[in-house]
């Protein structure tokens, strides 16, 4: 009682003293304002709760109406201002109770003065609020003078130049950020900042830089031409990369090459990419930086040679990158758990972004080579790290943990290995039952793969209830997966059992099935008739479909080639065309259609070579020897006027076309 | 520490200087407490008491004979990368030329006196399949290639030094032959080279066919890619952390082997027939950027020194540097400064003020040439010092005569006409460490305390011939330095009544022709008392019109300044130096230095333009700093100061580690140069 009651005195006694600080403030000498303010400073040096009960007690909105006083002196306004800069350096909440007293718009109002110390201090003061992650970003942008007037003050001393840049860096989060900025000269002012004496510019100017970059071609494109000190910026960067250069420094510099090669304003093949980025980018991850370091390493590696095969090659042999990231795994290691407290919890912090980072950059390694995939899958544990990635708490990891099993996924030989023996299927079906859009999208097109005919996997899969998962997920809003849905059906589809394909046909519904044929996205169109082409495959199947589903097939085939759609769903869907002309019964649906029968003389006589080879495959398999009723069907077709087409087919320059074409003549000399 | 030094001279701005010399202290002392933690035998704890007790002078005597050997190196060692070159043709030289270049880049500690770098294969440590071309830079397999005993290897003609710090050489692959069973490592000397490298003990491999390497091991671990046909594979050796990489076509593989023994070879090895690899140890630019890495190591290390722990005893540090800074400072009597500094870091000077202007004057005189007037008033000040110390007697007399040759000391200066007090012939101050004209001697004054000693003994020895040149050319030019004609048949005269001819010697061999002399005032000067012919000499020769600075004109330098008087008095002196000596040899045995002191700056008779001659380096003002920091130092001796500034020997002893670092493996020693650390 007595113990509580001290520490209720000890909070008094602080408020007290702090209540005669803003007390101070609204003194009517000028002079002992001034005074208070400058005894408020040394009081709020590195005491937050001083700073908290400053802010509660309404000292704020004062020191900001005395900042913005134009009676007020200026080192009073300096010092309020180098005041509020100390108070933004406390808590969270004290930024937001800053921002809430709109003191944004008062500093930026301030930076209009003409007495540099004071706009540093207003400067010192709205970096520390902008790199906070609770300020909104856009309140840098709602007056458009801002921007230009940062820009003017650049040249003003190298405090202006820190500051600015660092607001600059933390602020331009979308490329409508960048185009601002980018419009307003960000570049040419920036440059030369890149070779100043102070580092801490410097490194700010690079970062700035690497925001601006990224995935913008404009600024990439305007990048490589621009000139420092008589030098190109690319070169400058690769100075900046160079192994006696602080680590930060370095990252950044190979931040800013990497997004402007994937702008593609710098080659891939570029020595700066290939001897200085890349390698640079791989130091990054070795053991021997700080987790944060290799993080960021990793995923800017991952990022920079995505769509190249040659940089996935060289990184996969530099440094032991595949036996490296598996260091990544091992956080919080055994030793730092007994050890030291604070270490475990630093560990455990950086766990899941060092998993996430080492999947995406085995994914990104793996997309392309068959070396490279059996070399990540015989690393130690692979697959049952990524197993249990799929299923860890953290989105981030299950994402990036499924991308990587899709890039290993492409390889037959894992399908057909490493994919079946640790029953990666599992986890990925369980995966796909709830999970955000973005991990449902990788999931899936997982599972396409996974159901490739050759995969082991396929089996399981199937008798896990996956139709009804892949159904559902063609209903999905998004494209990607009403794609990877369709997509893995198909896949399903092909050369199935009746028993699967009579399933799928059910589960998804003619009605479904006619809303994919009409869906806009061209993919979703064309893996739908693909799916339509494996189910009409093997005479008995082909009937029995179309026996049950003839009328509304033959209307989506007539309604697909009316419309206006690209030669390869036109292809596709003439493909599906000769698919029931193979039937036994099926044929007559198109032989009783001479509408049908019109459009197929019509895609004979096409311009394109593909679309006349698929009609002839039609006619061929419709006139086709040896099955009930071909001589009737043949003397139709003759009479519509087939044979006379078929006679000019034959002397197609295509060879295949010919070929077809005299194959069907044949029909008619047996 | 040049420049700091030079300002403490001007006292004004003493103390300001004084806190830049601070700071280049605490670099000097991070070194060299640094350096020694390699070693456990020399904890900084056991010597960092240098200010009394003297282990700290113990390792530095032991170290001094291997630092001699060092810097002989050093200042030969231009001369050995020329020798290598064996090649007339001009493209070849330049290659050469490029390859010094580099690996001097590469190496800059390297002593390859000591350690040659590898330059290229040996045609002698290889097994005969192996054939050799290009300048033993080209390997090729000319034997059957059936079988793994048809394995042949070369290694480097030497091993990798340690002083490299970090090593790199590549080899890129002309053609892979029959089946590509090629290696490329590391190897001991005297590893079976019937092998490929990494197969045996000591030796070490990265293999073309499979990609794996050997560790010393017939079975290869899974390691890289495999290498073929116009690959260029890098191997490059850690000596810091004993640890090796390879690359292939300019991309670190990663680390292949750990701890790697010291000494050993670069080593390819084929097998099978049409086998061809050409080497590259720095001939031409390498694919790979082994600067960048070396960039990085050089940084580590200097971290590491910049970060020396100190832990709690950072107030012992503190106070430990500004002894130091101040004992420097009354080593070498900068008084102003040194009070001022003791004064605002709280510290008692052990030398009372007046002690010290002392030393300061006599230091001034030294190092203006005035010799005459230091040995006076050294003797005034300090009375019993020179006559318990015959020899540094001796030295300072050896040196006074130099500067009578060189027309600077004040009893000829007085004979020339000139007045002694208005003339200072040497401008700065004392130089401790390093001054860039004279690199090779930079900090041994401060290991031994002695004067150093330039072989130039095939100089003495060729004497008569070049003397004979020289002389023909004078008389020639008719500016020989006496024109008495008759002085040498008074001085042969002379010989006969002394015992001891080397002083006349030269005189004689240099007086052998018919040159015109002023006999009387020879043998005037000699016969009369030496204050009497010294006043005499002044009288007679006051007319003498030259009176040049010795400095400023060069072309116009005569000996004793012109003189005649001068050079009286100046063969006078001679000959007593050369009787002091014989009584020196007499009382105290003999001494090899005190006789080539002598040797040394009699031969400048031998010249008729001393100052341009083999031995003219002699009248170099700078060759007055070291007599002048022994004197310093013994005067310091009596009052039982330390007779070396600790400042320096820290900067000696740290030099000293990183030798012995080098010597001994410690690759770290590339990257930690004490210059460095001297700004």
């Amino acid at each position: 009682m007595q113990k509580g009651g001290s520490v209720i005195e000890d909070i008094m006694e602080v408020t007290a003293t702090s209540r005669h600080y803003v007390d101070r403030l609204f003194d009517p000498d000028p002079q002992k304002v001034l005074q208070g303010v400058i005894d408020m400073k040394n009081a709020v040096i590195g005491n937050n709760k001083q700073k908290a009960n400053l802010i509660v007690l309404g000292a704020v909105p004062r020191l900001l109406y005395l900042l913005q006083q134009s009676s007020s002196s200026m080192e009073l306004r300096t010092e309020c201002a180098v005041v509020l800069g100390s108070l933004a350096m406390g808590t969270e909440n004290n930024i937001k109770s800053l921002v809430d007293c709109h003191i944004i718009p008062a500093l930026l109002q301030g930076l209009l003065s003409s007495d540099l110390i004071f706009i540093e201090a207003c400067l010192r003061c709205l970096r520390t609020v902008f790199i906070s992650p609770v300020t909104p970003v856009q309140l840098l942008y709602t007056d458009p003078t801002v921007i230009p007037h940062l820009m003017s003050l650049l040249s003003n001393s190298l405090r202006t130049q820190e500051y600015i840049t660092q607001i600059f860096s933390h602020c331009c989060k979308t490329p409508e950020h960048q185009t601002i900025l980018f419009n307003h000269g960000a570049i040419q002012n920036i440059a030369p900042l890149l070779i100043s004496p102070s580092y801490k510019v410097r490194m700010q100017a690079l970062k700035c830089f690497s925001v601006l970059a990224y995935e913008n071609t404009q600024v990439s494109m305007t990048l490589v031409n621009v000139l420092v000190d008589g030098e190109l910026l690319t070169q400058v960067f690769v100075k900046m990369m160079q192994r006696d250069q602080p680590i930060e420094m370095q990252l950044t510099a190979a931040k800013c090459l990497t997004y402007m090669c994937r702008a593609s304003a710098i080659r891939t093949d570029d020595s700066c990419i290939v001897l200085k980025t890349l390698p640079c980018l791989v130091r990054m991850c070795s053991k021997e930086h700080l987790l944060e370091e290799r993080v960021e390493g990793a995923e800017t590696l991952a990022y920079l040679m995505e769509p190249d095969v040659e940089l996935q090659r060289i990184a996969s042999t530099t440094d032991h990158l595949v036996a490296m990231l598996a260091d990544y795994f091992k956080y919080p290691s055994s030793v730092s758990a007994i050890t030291d407290i604070k270490r475990l919890d630093h560990d455990l912090k950086h766990a899941h972004e060092l998993r996430q980072a080492a999947f995406k950059l085995y994914a990104s390694l793996g997309s392309n080579d068959e070396d490279i995939r059996k070399k990540i899958t015989e690393t130690e544990n692979m697959m049952d790290r990524i197993v249990s990635g799929l299923s860890e708490s953290s989105i981030k990891v299950r994402l990036a943990a499924v991308r990587c099993l899709h890039s290993l996924s492409r390889s037959v030989q894992q399908l057909r290995t490493s994919f079946h023996d640790h029953a990666v299927w599992k986890p990925l079906m369980k995966l796909l039952q709830n999970a955000p859009d973005e991990v449902l999208v990788m999931a899936s097109s997982t599972l396409c793969n996974l159901l490739l005919e050759f995969s082991p996997s396929k089996e399981p899969i199937l008798e896990s209830g996956v139709i009804e998962l892949l159904c559902s997920l063609t209903q999905s809003d998004s494209p990607a997966l009403r794609v990877n849905g369709i997509w893995a059906l198909m896949n399903m589809a092909f050369q199935a059992d009746q028993k699967v394909k009579v399933e799928i046909v059910r589960c998804l519904g003619t009605e479904q099935l006619f809303r994919l044929l009409s869906d806009p996205d061209t993919n979703v169109l064309m893996k739908t008739l693909g799916l339509l082409r494996n189910l009409l495959s093997t005479r008995p199947h082909i009937d029995q479909i179309m026996s049950s589903h003839g009328k509304q097939i033959m209307q989506a085939v007539t309604l697909i080639l009316e419309a206006e759609h690209s030669i390869e769903v036109k292809e596709q869907t003439l493909c599906i065309l000769a698919n029931i002309a193979d039937g036994n019964t099926a044929k007559d649906l198109i032989m009783t259609n001479d509408d049908m029968l019109q459009k197929i003389k019509y895609y004979m006589g096409h311009s394109n070579v593909k679309l006349q080879l698929a009609a002839t495959f039609c006619v061929s398999n419709l006139i086709w020897n040896e099955e009930d009723g071909s001589q009737e069907r043949q003397d139709k077709l003759r009479e519509m006027g087939f044979v006379d087409i078929l006679h000019k087919l034959t002397q197609s320059s295509d060879p295949n076309l010919s070929d077809r074409a005299k194959t069907a003549l044949q029909q008619y000399l047996a | 520490m040049v420049v700091s030094t030079w300002t403490l001279q001007q006292e004004g701005l003493g103390f300001k200087s004084s806190l830049s010399c601070l700071s280049c202290s605490l670099h000097v002392l991070s070194v060299s407490l640094w350096v020694p933690s390699e070693y456990s035998g020399f904890h900084p704890k056991k010597w960092i008491g240098w200010s009394k007790c003297g282990s700290g002078l113990l390792l530095t005597s032991q170290f001094t004979k291997t630092r001699v050997v060092a810097m002989s190196g050093q200042s030969s060692g231009g001369g050995f990368l020329m020798s290598v070159v064996v090649h007339g043709d001009s493209a070849l030289n330049e290659q050469e030329k490029e390859l010094n270049q580099r690996l001097r880049r590469l190496y800059p500690a390297v002593n390859e006196n000591e350690t040659p770098l590898p330059r290229s294969w040996s045609p002698k440590d290889k097994f005969s399949y192996i054939g050799l071309s290009q300048n033993n830079l080209r390997v090729h397999y000319k034997g059957h290639g059936k079988t793994p005993k048809d394995a042949a290897s070369v290694r480097a003609t030497h091993p990798i030094p340690a002083a490299c710090g970090v090593y790199y050489f590549e080899v890129k692959i002309i053609s892979k032959g029959r089946d590509g069973y090629m290696g490329i490592g590391l190897s001991a000397q005297g590893v079976n080279m019937n092998r490929l490298p990494g197969w045996d003990k000591h030796s070490y491999g990265y293999h073309g066919d499979d990609g794996h390497s050997f560790c010393s091991s017939g079975t290869g671990q899974p390691y890289g890619p495999t290498f073929t046909t116009g690959d260029v594979i890098g191997c490059c050796v850690n000596l810091i952390n004993n640890t090796c990489f390879y690359t292939k076509n300019g991309h670190s593989l990663g680390i292949a082997f750990t701890d790697l023994p010291p000494n050993l070879y670069p080593t390819v090895g084929l097998q099978t027939p049409g086998e061809v690899v050409d080497a590259n140890f720095g001939q031409h630019p390498f694919v790979f950027d082994i600067e960048d890495y070396m960039r990085e190591w050089r940084t580590k290390i200097q971290a590491q020194i910049d970060r020396f722990p100190i832990g709690e005893r950072e107030g012992e540090w503190q106070s430990m540097i500004q002894k130091m800074v101040a004992s420097y400072l009354v080593h070498h009597s900068y008084c102003a400064t040194a009070e001022a500094f003791a004064k605002s870091t709280d510290q008692a000077v052990h030398e009372e003020l007046a002690s010290i202007k002392n030393r300061q004057k006599i230091q001034k005189l030294v190092l203006s040439g005035r010799m005459g007037e230091a040995i006076e008033t050294t003797q005034q000040l300090y009375p019993n010092l020179l006559e318990r110390n015959p020899d540094l007697l001796f030295m300072l007399k050896v040196r006074q005569f130099i500067e009578m040759v060189n027309g600077t000391d004040s009893e000829v200066r007085c004979l020339g006409g000139r007045s002694p007090k208005s003339q200072d012939s040497y401008p700065g101050s004392p130089r401790p460490f390093s001054s860039p004209s004279h690199k090779a001697s930079s900090s041994q004054p401060y290991l031994t305390g002695t004067v150093q000693h330039y072989s130039h003994h095939s100089q003495c020895e060729n004497f008569t011939y070049l003397w004979g040149e020289k002389r023909q050319e004078a008389n020639k030019r008719g500016n020989f330095f006496l024109s008495s004609p008759d002085l040498s048949t008074n001085i042969h005269q002379l010989t006969d009544t002394i015992s001891t001819p080397m002083f006349e010697s030269f005189l004689v061999s240099s007086l052998s022709n018919d040159v015109d002399m002023e006999v009387d005032h020879f043998t005037n000067g000699v016969t009369e008392s030496s204050s009497n012919g010294f006043l005499n000499g002044t009288s007679k020769h006051t007319t003498e019109p030259d009176d040049c600075d010795v400095e400023s004109a060069q072309s116009k330098r005569q000996l004793c300044g012109g003189s005649q008087a001068a050079i009286e008095r100046m063969i006078h002196f001679g000959r007593e130096l050369q009787s002091m000596s014989e009584h020196l040899r007499r009382e105290c045995g003999k001494n090899s230095a005190n006789k080539k002191m002598l040797k040394d700056a009699f031969s400048l008779l031998a010249y008729s333009d001393p100052w341009n001659s083999p031995v003219g380096y002699q009248l170099d003002a700078i060759q007055r700093e070291p007599v002048c920091s022994t004197l310093n130092s013994a005067i310091l001796e009596t009052h039982n100061l330390p007779k070396q500034p600790p400042l320096a020997q820290a900067v000696g002893q740290a030099a000293q580690c990183l030798a012995m670092m080098a010597r001994t493996g410690s690759g770290s020693c590339a990257f930690a140069s004490v210059d460095d650390y001297l700004h």
